[in-house]
């Protein structure tokens, strides 16, 4: 028996030799898979579930976790801010996404028949999204402060005309923190519009065009159907984006953080002070579990409904 | 600290120190996670306000009463150091306070007529010389305040331990389990504080974005401001100014105070907790005190090392000094809750009309239950 096996050994084939070709580069793919896939496990996945389980009990960053079950959750039903800021956070998407997108079509739109200096205006139009948000966001402070140094109050005021109250409203605030915002993505939707408007075959212009088809009819049944990918695609990255907005809020109204009286307030904040200010860990896990599932049901709910049938 | 922690490795041979940082941000997890690992400093500084948290989670040894007996604490230090008194021991000692006082701008005030050698006394002539330093444009708008103003800033402090109690109220009730500011004294006190806003208009909401940036542009002729923005102040090139007390009211001074507090961990025992218990007592003696004051500026915890002729009769320090005696630290279940509340309290009557006397109440409510979901924790 123990000279056999020795033979065996002997003999044996190198790892994998008795593998196809193509079940050895599943096997390679997996090796290489495996590095990514650990560390998100460790990274990303392991900290998700603690997280869900932190939603459970009642932590100050100090000492024990103290297991309470699903008592946060029901003082998040009863908790006034938290609603409030639901409500914010659902304004933000509402309203950015669709003005976004749109306001980025009619740019790529136009943008791609432009010829002259076009390299130069869609770099324009770009250079904002390469701009770090919290810088973007204080200088759109200042532009909205009263005066004497806010710069579209001194000149409305130059005018002779009444100020507006940008961030210093419960009304205004939340739109203007959003046209920051906007601004900041506007670049990166323009050039994917543009990417998208550029994959359309020339062809099916021509054709149209032959038929003497007029340019609206062009756009409804020609560009804007064929767009449809590239439209899914940044609906559903905005939306997420717009969701977990964070960046224009914290930076713009830092001394009174998301206010005035809780009207920016989106939930990634609330999280963040939560945690953080509060030191209530558990129950700003909580509330990470619900913006958790509201990203996840917009998520589907958007691939559903407008993926092609 | 680090003169501090030479000075004292040269007195006792054979005890190392080491000091390490935290980000503020960090603080917390740091230690806590440090703690669970075993491997916790045997020294901590924290806010005051954080005690609490640090003493329920189990990470602080209350201060050995032999090296640091209670009535010699009570008869050294500034009264407010007696809220690290839990269960009837010392849980910390803080090695600098601060305190609050009101800065002039000494141009603005020669500007409006008014002699920066005789700041306001009382709040009477505080609103007076407040409304000599406002300006507004043709059209009304404000462009220079008389008081830079803002419950964001120091004015929640100022309203809640000062002016309340100016007024003949208490912020809280004497056990720190009920919020008493919206009996009558409270009321008047809330409505006089905004009334700097809406009925003598000497101030606006965020003016210039806060107080001390509107301060240092000369575009506020004073602010309530505590002593740690002496530095930037002084950094601040053309910028004439002076300090005074916070006026009285009634004949009533007050002040608030606070602090960070160096706390044993109950990590280290036997010759090592001994040497932290040592190193502690040298932090906090008048010495290690006026070091501190030299270098950063943050004024001494033991009375007899602050009142010092040099210290008194500083222009600048004298001021802030003196309201350490009647300085209270309030008792925080989480400071910037109750902050962002008054914050609320303010936005309510400036930017939805609503009565002073109405805000207030909702803010008492919001922070009793806040105090219920502490007390629960």
């Amino acid at each position: 028996m123990t000279a056999m096996h020795e033979a065996d050994r002997a003999t044996a084939p190198p790892p994998l030799s008795g593998l196809t070709v193509e079940q050895k580069r599943v096997a390679w793919a997996w090796a290489f898979l495996a590095v990514p896939i650990l560390f998100y496990v460790v990274i990303r996945f392991w900290p998700t579930l603690d997280a869900f389980w932190l939603s459970l009990h009642a932590w100050n960053l100090l000492g024990e976790r103290r297991f309470i079950g699903f008592e946060n959750f029901a003082r998040l039903m009863e908790d006034r801010v938290f609603w409030q800021v639901f409500r914010n956070t659902f304004l933000y998407l509402i309203i950015g996404t669709p003005v976004s997108i749109v306001l980025s079509f009619l740019v790529a739109y136009h943008l791609d028949r432009v010829r002259f200096m076009h390299g130069f205006i869609r770099a324009l139009y770009f250079l904002p999204f390469l701009t770090t948000a919290a810088a973007m966001a204080w200088v759109w402070r200042w532009f909205y402060q009263p005066v004497p140094i806010g710069v579209i109050n001194n000149l409305i005021a130059d005018l002779g005309l009444p100020q507006i109250a940008f961030l210093q409203s419960t009304t205004n605030a939340l739109p203007a923190i959003l046209a920051t915002a906007i601004w900041h993505g506007l670049g990166f939707q323009v050039v994917i519009f543009l990417a998208g408007l550029r994959a359309i075959p020339e062809t099916y212009y021509e054709a149209a065009r032959v038929d003497g088809v007029g340019n609206g009819t062009i756009l409804t049944r020609i560009t804007l159907p064929l767009l449809k990918p590239t439209v899914v695609f940044l609906v559903v990255f905005s939306s997420i984006a717009f969701l977990r907005i964070f960046d224009q809020v914290f930076n713009m109204t830092t001394n009174d953080p998301g206010g005035p009286l809780n009207s920016t307030k989106p939930l990634v904040l609330l999280i963040y002070e939560t945690a953080f200010r509060s030191y209530e860990l558990g129950y700003a896990a909580a509330q990470t579990v619900v913006l958790f599932l509201v990203l996840l049901v917009i998520s589907l709910l958007q691939l559903r409904l407008l993926r092609d049938r | 600290m680090d003169e501090l922690i030479r000075g004292f490795q040269a007195a006792n041979p054979g005890v190392r120190v080491k000091h390490v940082h935290f980000p503020y941000a960090d603080y917390r997890s740091k230690i806590s996670t440090a703690m669970a690992a075993g491997q916790a400093p045997d020294i901590v500084q924290l806010y005051y306000g954080w005690l609490g948290d640090f003493q329920r989670a189990n990470i602080l040894a209350p201060l050995p009463a032999a090296m640091f007996p209670a009535a010699r604490i009570e008869s050294e230090f500034f009264p407010m150091v007696q809220a690290m008194k839990r269960e009837g021991q010392y849980w910390g000692l803080p090695t600098a306070v601060r305190s609050l006082c009101v800065f002039y701008n000494s141009r603005l005030m020669r500007a409006a007529g008014l002699d920066p050698a005789r700041p306001p006394a009382t709040l009477d002539e505080m609103v007076e010389a407040a409304k000599a330093m406002t300006r507004r444009d043709g059209s009304g708008n404000i462009t220079q305040v008389g008081i830079g103003a803002g419950m964001d800033g120091q004015d929640q402090h100022w309203w809640r331990e000062v002016l309340v109690r100016q007024f003949g109220g208490t912020p809280y009730s004497a056990d720190g389990t009920q919020v008493t500011y919206t009996q009558p004294e409270g009321q008047a006190a809330f409505a006089w504080y905004m009334g700097l806003y809406t009925d003598h208009r000497v101030t606006a909401r965020q003016f210039m974005d806060e107080p001390q940036a509107a301060f240092r542009a000369q575009r506020a002729g004073m602010i309530v401001d505590g002593n740690f923005r002496i530095g930037a102040l002084e950094r601040t090139r053309g910028l004439e100014w002076v300090v005074a007390p916070l006026p009285a009211h009634r004949n009533v001074r007050s002040n608030y105070g606070s602090y960070w507090v160096n706390g044993l961990t109950r990590q280290s025992s036997g010759a090592k907790a001994e040497a932290a218990a040592r190193f502690m007592a040298f932090i906090t003696t008048p010495e290690a005190m006026q070091v501190w004051l030299r270098v950063t500026g943050e004024l001494p915890a033991r009375s007899a090392a602050a009142n010092t002729p040099e210290n008194t009769n500083s222009p600048v320090y004298g001021p802030f000094v003196a309201g350490l005696r009647e300085a209270v630290a309030t008792d925080f279940v989480d400071e910037s809750a109750q902050r962002q509340i008054m914050i609320d309290a303010q936005n309510r009557v400036l930017l939805e009309r609503q009565p002073p006397e109405q805000s207030l109440r909702v803010a008492a409510e919001a922070e009793q239950r806040l105090f219920g979901q502490h007390r629960r924790a």
